[in-house]
């Protein structure tokens, strides 16, 4: 589709507030031989339950209905693994469903979650997801991967799914970065930061304090993108429970705001016609205009350059919590970091900076937990988890970790659980002697979105302190805009 | 004296050999796969370093039959050099005359049935790399030679932008290329679609393709 009618762009509506009571995570690593996946979900369980001072049976008791995200079945040579889990939380028989949809399968499944509760179908759910890419050998893993692709159409080409994205990265380094040094530098400095802030985070597998000339000495991976551009292949589980009002103030003193917007775009990158640019809030339909006389190249929409999917769940999703301006309203995101490029491709698509100026959020310092050119709080810190380069991306479980890791800072627990000497013990890690707190301090509203590959599936999780929420009811409309783009033949 | 001849069987260990595989045909459509189609290779223990029991191996060799169902005539097609896409014919299509190519079959905003269309000529006269990759990484099953130069073709009044990989020379973004087709011993998929630089020499083409 390249027009949309009023219909489809209608700001989704839930016929009742959805709040997110608690989270949980496992610990991530490349692989765990001595654990089975189900001994990862119960980890991250425990720690929803212990985070609001209950036994996981306590806990177990308030939830209806499960959701469960779990990627690659292919990988484990099991169907049906969500059951196997289910059973082994001692779930059963409540009603359960697996979630599938790529990178975004974590950001998915919180979508699934909300609206059952929104619903009032369930008054509390619970959104568990997880992966394991360790069970294959990496070449047949690279195979299995691929098969996400069209299978007609891509995966015979090399069975990489990794080109099937790098092409996309080229034409962005080339358009909108100008193939110049400076761009590589700064799409150096978004692993420097992310492997960097990993250090402080016990649930990480990739801590690494690198500069900006490591990145650019790594393994070329496919030219421009090299091995330290690139986010982890990782083991993990992570749960975020949902419910009502009512019953959420019976599990915790502080439950979040919780909405999800969800988009999606052609599997393969090839199906994108050229359409105009769907604007966000903070966008005036003459600012694009001149677009592709600045970048040579960038006046196809969105071309190899933008994830329109992207685009789309952010303006669901501003819409549902009543967000105008990203870098206003917002006090840290978590963005799929998958590489560094497309890291930067993200801050567009979703407003934080507009077309072409991405690179502006990484160097103005404002993506930081404390900006390095002014020593102050960064005006919109990301990934202070490690995101995908550093922390991990277990693909069903990465999208619950971001909001796991969104709501602790809300809650002001980020301390408390990244900080604690027993949780880096109980991982075999030693708690660094310079461990930093990341705490953003006063966060109000947090945002984490959650992508499959080319951007197939795009999801956008916000959560609000309750005493902070934008607007009261979902039901304020909202107008949207699209523009034509001026230099189009 | 008499012996018993012994028959002589080899042990059927399969595990590293490549095994024939087995082929399949459409008898009143009904698939008749004859031949083998996969082999069974016994499991083996995992152990860490200390000698404990992790789990096992699980050895899976298998072949899938897989329908190209509408999709197939463009496949034939580029066995005999020929490239075909789709076009709206629908007189009520918002977005009626547009061509694509990934051939699609429905029109992805009317759903009517497309029209086949031959675009050998057009793509000649207009294929330009809108983005390209060379990599050197592959997954399994990988039957490309490597590096891979993935190229994405944009084309004259073509509404979409076609993956495939150059064969000849280094890619470049807004470079002209031109089709060649594996029209010796094709595989019907899609690595039977390549292109090289406009003027590339019919010399320089790999093994088996053709213009
Ligand atoms: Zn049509």
């Amino acid at each position: 589709m390249i027009k949309f009618s009023k219909e489809q762009l209608k700001i989704p509506e839930m016929s009742r507030p959805v709040y997110l009571v608690t989270v949980g995570e496992s610990e991530f690593r490349r692989a765990f031989p001595h654990k089975r996946t189900e001994e990862l979900c119960v980890d991250a369980m425990q720690m929803a339950a212990e985070l609001i001072d209950m036994s996981p049976a306590e806990l177990k008791r308030y939830i209806h209905t499960c959701y469960y995200g779990h990627f690659a079945d292919h990988f484990g040579d099991q169907l049906l693994g969500e059951s196997v889990i289910h059973d082994r939380l001692g779930l059963d028989p409540l009603g359960n469903i697996g979630v599938k949809t790529g990178g975004a399968t974590g950001g998915s499944t919180m979508w699934e979650a909300v609206k059952a509760v929104a619903s009032g179908y369930s008054d509390c759910a619970l959104a568990l997801g997880w992966e394991r890419m360790d069970e294959v050998p990496t070449d047949e893993g690279n195979h299995l991967i691929s098969c996400a692709a069209d299978k007609d159409w891509e995966t015979p080409l090399g069975h990489i799914y990794t080109g099937y994205y790098a092409v996309m990265a080229q034409k962005y380094w080339q358009v909108f970065g100008k193939s110049e040094d400076s761009f590589r530098r700064t799409m150096a400095e978004i692993a420097v930061k992310n492997h960097g802030y990993a250090c402080y985070n016990p649930f990480a597998q990739a801590p690494m304090k690198i500069t900006v000339e490591d990145v650019l000495k790594s393994p070329v991976v496919a030219y421009p993108l090299r091995a330290l551009d690139c986010c982890l292949m990782s083991v993990g589980a992570s749960c975020c429970i949902v419910a009502d009002e009512k019953t959420a103030r019976k599990m915790t003193d502080k439950p979040l705001r919780i909405y999800v917007g969800a988009g999606s775009h052609t599997l393969r990158p090839a199906d994108r016609r050229d359409m105009d640019i769907p604007l966000l809030p903070n966008e005036t339909p003459s600012q694009y205009k001149d677009l592709g006389e600045r970048f040579p190249g960038g006046d196809r929409y969105p071309g190899f350059t933008g994830f329109l999917a992207a685009r789309m769940a952010a303006y669901y999703a501003y819409g549902m919590a009543g967000v105008t301006d990203p870098c206003e309203d917002l006090d840290m995101v978590e963005l799929h970091d998958a590489f560094t490029i497309s890291d930067i491709q993200t801050y567009e698509d979703i407003g934080i900076r507009p077309y072409g100026e991405g690179r502006d959020y990484v160097e103005s310092g404002d993506c930081y937990h404390t900006n390095p050119n002014t020593g102050k709080p960064g005006r919109l810190p990301a990934n202070l988890s490690g995101g995908l380069i550093g922390c991990m991306h277990a693909v069903g479980a990465t999208g619950l970790m971001q909001i796991s890791e969104c709501a602790l800072h809300i809650w002001n627990k980020h301390a408390e659980i990244h900080g604690d000497p027993k949780r880096w013990k109980a991982y075999g890690k030693k708690k660094p002697k310079d461990w930093q707190d990341l705490t953003v301090r006063n966060c109000k509203r947090t945002l984490a979105i959650s992508h499959a590959g080319v951007g197939s599936h795009v999801t956008a999780t916000i959560l609000v302190d309750p005493d902070h929420l934008l607007k009261k009811s979902g039901k304020k409309k909202k107008k949207a805009s699209s523009k034509r783009k001026g230099g189009k033949k | 004296m008499a012996v018993a001849k012994k028959k002589t069987t080899k042990k059927k260990n399969t595990a590293g050999k490549v095994v024939k595989r087995g082929t399949v045909k459409v008898v009143k459509d009904k698939y008749v796969p004859s031949g083998s189609f996969h082999v069974a290779i016994p499991n083996t223990p995992i152990f860490d370093e200390k000698g404990k029991l992790c789990g096992v191996t699980n050895p899976r060799d298998m072949t899938y039959m897989h329908s190209y169902g509408g999709e197939a005539p463009f496949f034939d097609a580029l066995a005999k050099g020929v490239l075909l896409g789709t076009k709206c014919v629908n007189p009520d299509c918002e977005f009626k005359g547009s061509i694509y190519l990934p051939y699609r079959i429905h029109c992805p905003d009317c759903l009517s049935k497309m029209k086949k269309v031959t675009l050998t000529g057009l793509v000649k006269k207009t294929a330009r790399v809108h983005t390209f990759m060379i990599t050197e990484r592959t997954g399994a099953f990988n039957t490309l030679k490597k590096p891979i130069k993935f190229i994405n073709i944009e084309f004259d009044g073509v509404c979409t932008i076609l993956m495939s990989y150059l064969s000849v020379g280094e890619p470049e973004i807004g470079m002209r290329v031109v089709p060649i087709f594996r029209t010796k011993n094709p595989t019907y998929t899609i690595t039977d679609l390549s292109w090289v630089p406009l003027g590339t020499p019919k010399s320089k083409l790999p093994a088996g393709f053709t213009f």
